[in-house]
């Protein structure tokens, strides 16, 4: 495998199925859309297989002098493979999502996706800050285009917000990058990672990152575009940007941040626990209350990737590696649930929960598998969503009791707003006499059901596919923070002798 | 320095003034009949020209070598970037002339003299190397520049922007008269070489304003903030090929123009002017960008985006390192592109009887009907709003990578910022473009030399333009190398 571009190749497909796909008609763009998503998954199988676990730390490299101030060069590790993995399992879902649902300019629609698609991947996979930055911007020109046509009533506000908003986070990030690289005089994103900033410096760099990732995460108080574009989104664009566009955000920590400017981000970890903490009741509080469907799931990813935060600062690996399958968990049940929303969507043509109602008794098979990611999403076990909030949440108890304590009520408000919906929605009486009439499952919707509820089931029930690749990445971003981790508060210590002068002390005190 | 050096050395404008000269009298007998040939060989001068000046910039020229007429004149590597650009813009200019002026039947034979003879002027602006040269350079391209906007004699709108170009160009060209001056009698002599060594002792009261009054008339003549109020009505009211090239050769021979005086005759008291440039530079970002938002007339539109870019390329001026001109030089090169590709959809844009189509609004749901010339638009704004991967982006972020190498890290983090600003209505176009329901006024067949030069501006604005970064950068590197060569 070794010297075989396959980095590249799955650049190329979706990018030369985009240009096609603007010269076909609906039809064959479809075919053709469906087609380029599927070969790229089959890469990614195959990425995956010849992924060597416990190999080196970068693999499948490619290098290109082919510009000047930046090179082509590609390469991952374990954290990228799984994003990577993620991207190509969603994309041919998201066309199958918008098989019948859109009917006007189909092509163009087909070419955006795959567009994304590229770019998507081309940001996991960028070793060059400067390629990386270009990848990470151009995927706002599809994902507006994709708002701003084919969205619903109030696209043209939630498009320019979408725009706008990651635009100027991204801005500052670039002049960071400028001054990251004028200093270390190299482009090569591993070197970088390894390369110690002035812990004076690495303050105003990792404020100008995080304007950047904290928007595209998003997080508390930066999320009120999340909600108008998911809203407005087509299904599947709604899928794509929850899938995998948030986790851009989660990435550029994990690849950034945490290793380029350890000393800054222990600095300003209590900062994020904070807006973290923050995010996970104030958003759930807000999804209690949510009339339409898509904004209640909106809202509850704010709250999800405040759980990826919490677990990203917990500098320990087990909030990495929590932090890591929540952003693969939530990609899946998120986009599973923008999708169930769709299906019913595209039948009733209504977001409202309350014109909804008794679908069990119509769309029993339905019921099922919104329960199945109702579940997930809440974080039972033996589903996706448990592994890693369990980890994330108990990364962070190591460091901060008291944010692992607040966000754990974000699993209680979870399972309320997430039960609540489901009540209205599912069960209850038929209130509604169209929505009473509506079918169930087609073949085209369990084809795009059934994959992604034996992913989540596989991912809650043997997690260790998962997290094997990641390990030696995880480790060695422990061992890189070492050096600046926060003392914890929370004194674990294995069940073994308990200190006996400390428990007399605390008896005197009372 | 002999005389048959120097001959030697102005090859490329004496092939135009004895090719303007030759079609001007060609023009005089043959009449509006032998217009087009006319323009065929006007192109065919420009090209001539062009194939003249390359060596220079290919062979890395610089030095006292290239300096003719006794240090009047310099025809170096800088001035050569600058010369081709300034040949490619005219030539693009009048090819995309016929097909706009037969609509009026207005395609008279004086026009492709006319622009040759103001690249004429623009090719002595960059190369001059005194205060004289320069201004007779200045003054042969606004001559020329102030009949091209007013070429449209029966259109209002082209004699209102003839004359306001005119009377603001007067007073810009009057006040920098007034700074040379003062430059001259502070520093006693014109030469840029000879002030700068008068300058390198200290700089008085007098000189300082004699480099502030040079550097208002200069941005008034790439229409910086705060003398930018005469672009947009110009933009607006000249005819869209003159328009076409009033956006590119003359920004592009007033900008390195503004380079060459900035860095070869002030350049040992750059903290005299870095101050005006650093302003100019961010309010021209910012009062371009607010500027355009309100704008319906795409033209207008155009021309408030021209005064952002032109901000934005400022702050490789205002670093005042040869990085930064370096930088600036390349973003010239994406701006020319940019700039092309924008004004020839703008005429391409005509409805059933040909007129042509400005307003926005009737560029409604363009995409629907023509889809091919609505994707040009969307990769234009996306490039002049400096979005990635579009090639825009590159100039953009040459320049600040300049600021930020240059230590300026505060003129960066505002510039960059402020380009959000901007994104909002090169947005606004795409939005009314892609997102709107169709006007469906767009008609007709465009002119296969409109498409065929709109498809080459698109490739280079595209992301394949980057594979053209590294030997672009280096001619631009070889060029800013031969501006510092003498310092």
């Amino acid at each position: 495998m070794s010297g075989f571009p396959i980095l590249s190749l799955m650049l190329l497909v979706p990018l030369a199925a985009a240009l096609a796909c603007l010269y076909l008609d609906a039809k064959s763009a479809r075919m053709v859309a469906l087609l380029a998503t599927l070969a790229n998954l089959a890469l990614g199988v195959v990425l995956w297989m010849n992924f060597d676990v416990g190999g080196a730390q970068w693999q499948f490299q490619e290098r290109h002098e082919l510009f000047s101030g930046f090179s082509y060069a590609l390469g991952i590790d374990g954290i990228a493979l799984l994003l990577i993995e993620l991207s190509v399992f969603l994309m041919p879902i998201c066309i199958g999502a918008s098989w019948n649902s859109i009917e006007k300019r189909v092509g163009e629609y087909m070419a955006a996706f795959l567009l994304v698609e590229t770019l998507m991947i081309g940001v996991f996979t960028a070793q060059d800050i400067f390629l990386f930055y270009m990848f990470f911007e151009a995927g706002l020109i599809p994902m507006y285009l994709i708002i701003g046509i084919w969205g619903g009533a109030d696209r043209i506000y939630a498009s320019y917000k979408f725009f706008l908003y990651t635009l100027l986070g991204s801005v500052l990030m670039l002049v960071a990058m400028l001054w990251m690289v004028h200093t270390a005089g190299t482009t090569f994103v591993p070197t970088l990672m390894t390369y110690d900033f002035d812990p004076q410096a690495q303050t105003w760099l990792w404020l100008a990152f995080f304007a950047s990732f904290a928007v595209k995460m998003p997080m508390w108080p930066v999320h009120t575009w999340l909600p108008a574009a998911h809203v407005q989104a087509p299904t599947a664009g709604s899928v794509i940007l929850a899938g995998v566009l948030l986790k851009m955000g989660g990435y550029g920590f994990i690849r950034f941040s945490l290793p380029m400017f350890p000393e800054a981000s222990a600095y300003f970890a209590p900062l994020v626990w904070g807006l973290s903490m923050a995010a996970v009741v104030i958003t759930s509080l807000i999804a209690l209350v949510q009339d339409d469907m898509k904004k209640l799931i909106a809202y509850s990813s704010v709250a999800h990737m405040a759980i990826v935060t919490i677990g990203l600062f917990a500098f320990n690996p087990q909030g990495l590696e929590g932090s890591m399958l929540v952003m693969l968990s939530h990609g899946l049940v998120s986009g599973a649930l923008f999708l169930c929303v769709g299906i019913i969507y595209d039948r009733l043509h209504t977001r409202e929960i309350a014109r909804y109602g008794g679908l069990a008794i119509n769309m029993p098979r339905y019921a099922l598998f919104f329960l199945l990611f109702t579940m997930a999403s809440i974080g039972l076990p033996g589903t996706s969503g448990f592994v890693g909030e369990f980890l994330s949440l108990g990364g962070i108890y190591q460091v901060s009791s008291w944010t692992a304590l607040i966000c754990t009520t974000g699993i209680i408000l979870g399972a309320a707003y997430m039960l609540y919906l489901y009540r209205r929605v599912v069960f209850g009486d038929q209130k509604n006499a169209d929505a009473a009439a509506m079918a169930d499952l087609d073949l085209r919707e369990y084809l795009m059901v059934i994959p992604l509820g034996l992913a989540v089931l596989w991912m809650g029930v043997y997690p260790e596919s998962f997290i094997a690749p990641m390990r030696a990445d995880i480790a060695a971003l422990d061992a890189r923070l070492a050096r600046a981790k926060p003392e914890g508060d929370a004194k674990l210590a294995m069940g073994k002798e308990k200190p006996a002068h400390e428990e007399a002390a605390h008896e005197g005190a009372h | 320095m002999d005389w048959s050096q120097s001959l030697r050395l102005i090859a490329p404008e004496e092939t135009l003034s004895i090719a303007s000269l030759v079609l001007l009298l060609m023009a005089a007998w043959g009449g509006d009949k032998a217009a087009k040939l006319i323009s065929v060989l006007a192109v065919a001068a420009l090209v001539a020209a062009g194939v003249l000046v390359a060596p220079a910039l290919c062979g890395g020229h610089m030095g006292a070598d290239t300096s003719a007429f006794f240090g009047q004149f310099r025809a170096d590597a800088f001035a050569s970037y600058a010369k081709i650009l300034i040949y490619l813009s005219a030539a693009v200019s009048l090819v995309v002339a016929p097909a706009y002026f037969d609509r009026f039947k207005a395609m008279r034979a004086e026009y492709p003299v006319l622009v040759l003879l103001a690249s004429l002027g623009m090719g002595m602006m960059v190369s001059a190397t005194d205060l004289l040269t320069l201004y007779i350079g200045l003054e042969m391209n606004s001559l020329a520049a102030y009949v091209l906007a007013a070429f449209l004699r029966t259109d209002g709108r082209s004699a209102e922007a003839g004359l306001k170009y005119f009377v603001l160009g007067a007073l810009a060209s009057g006040i920098m008269l007034f700074g040379m001056s003062l430059t001259y009698g502070f520093a006693g002599t014109t030469s840029f070489a000879g002030i700068s060594a008068s300058m390198a002792q200290g700089l008085s009261n007098g000189a300082l304003f004699g480099i502030v009054f040079v550097f208002a008339g200069l941005a008034f003549k790439i229409s910086a903030v705060p003398f930018h109020m005469w672009t947009p009505d110009v933009y607006e009211g000249a005819p869209t090929p003159v328009t076409t090239l009033f956006a590119t050769a003359p920004k592009v021979a007033a900008m390195v123009l503004t380079m060459r005086v900035a860095i070869e005759a002030f350049g040992d008291q750059a903290a005299a002017w870095q101050q005006i440039v650093v302003f100019a530079a961010l309010a021209s970002i910012v009062v371009g960008a607010l500027g355009a938002i309100g704008q319906s007339n795409i033209k207008r539109l155009m021309a408030y985006s021209s005064i952002n870019n032109v901000g934005f390329m400022l702050v490789g001026l205002a670093v005042a390192t040869q990085q930064g001109v370096s930088a600036m030089l390349f973003y010239l090169a994406i701006y020319v592109a940019m700039s092309v590709g924008g004004f020839v959809v703008i005429l391409m844009l005509k409805d059933a009887d040909g007129n042509p189509v400005e307003d926005l609004g009737k560029m409604a749901g363009l995409s629907r009907t023509r889809p091919g010339l609505a994707l040009a638009l969307a990769m234009v704004m996306f490039s002049l709003a400096g979005i990635p991967p579009m090639f825009g982006f590159w100039g953009k972020f040459l320049v600040f990578k300049a600021a930020v190498d240059g230590g300026m890290i505060a003129l960066a983090a505002i510039g960059f910022a402020a380009s959000v600003i901007g994104a909002f209505y090169y947005l606004k176009v795409v939005k009314v473009v892609y997102f709107d329901e169709p006007a469906d006024v767009v008609k007709g067949e465009s002119d296969v030399w409109h498409k065929l030069i709109l498809v080459l501006a698109c490739i280079f604005i595209s992301p394949l333009g980057y594979l053209a970064s590294k030997w672009l950068g280096g001619l631009a590197d070889t060029a800013a190398a031969a501006l510092f060569s003498g310092l």
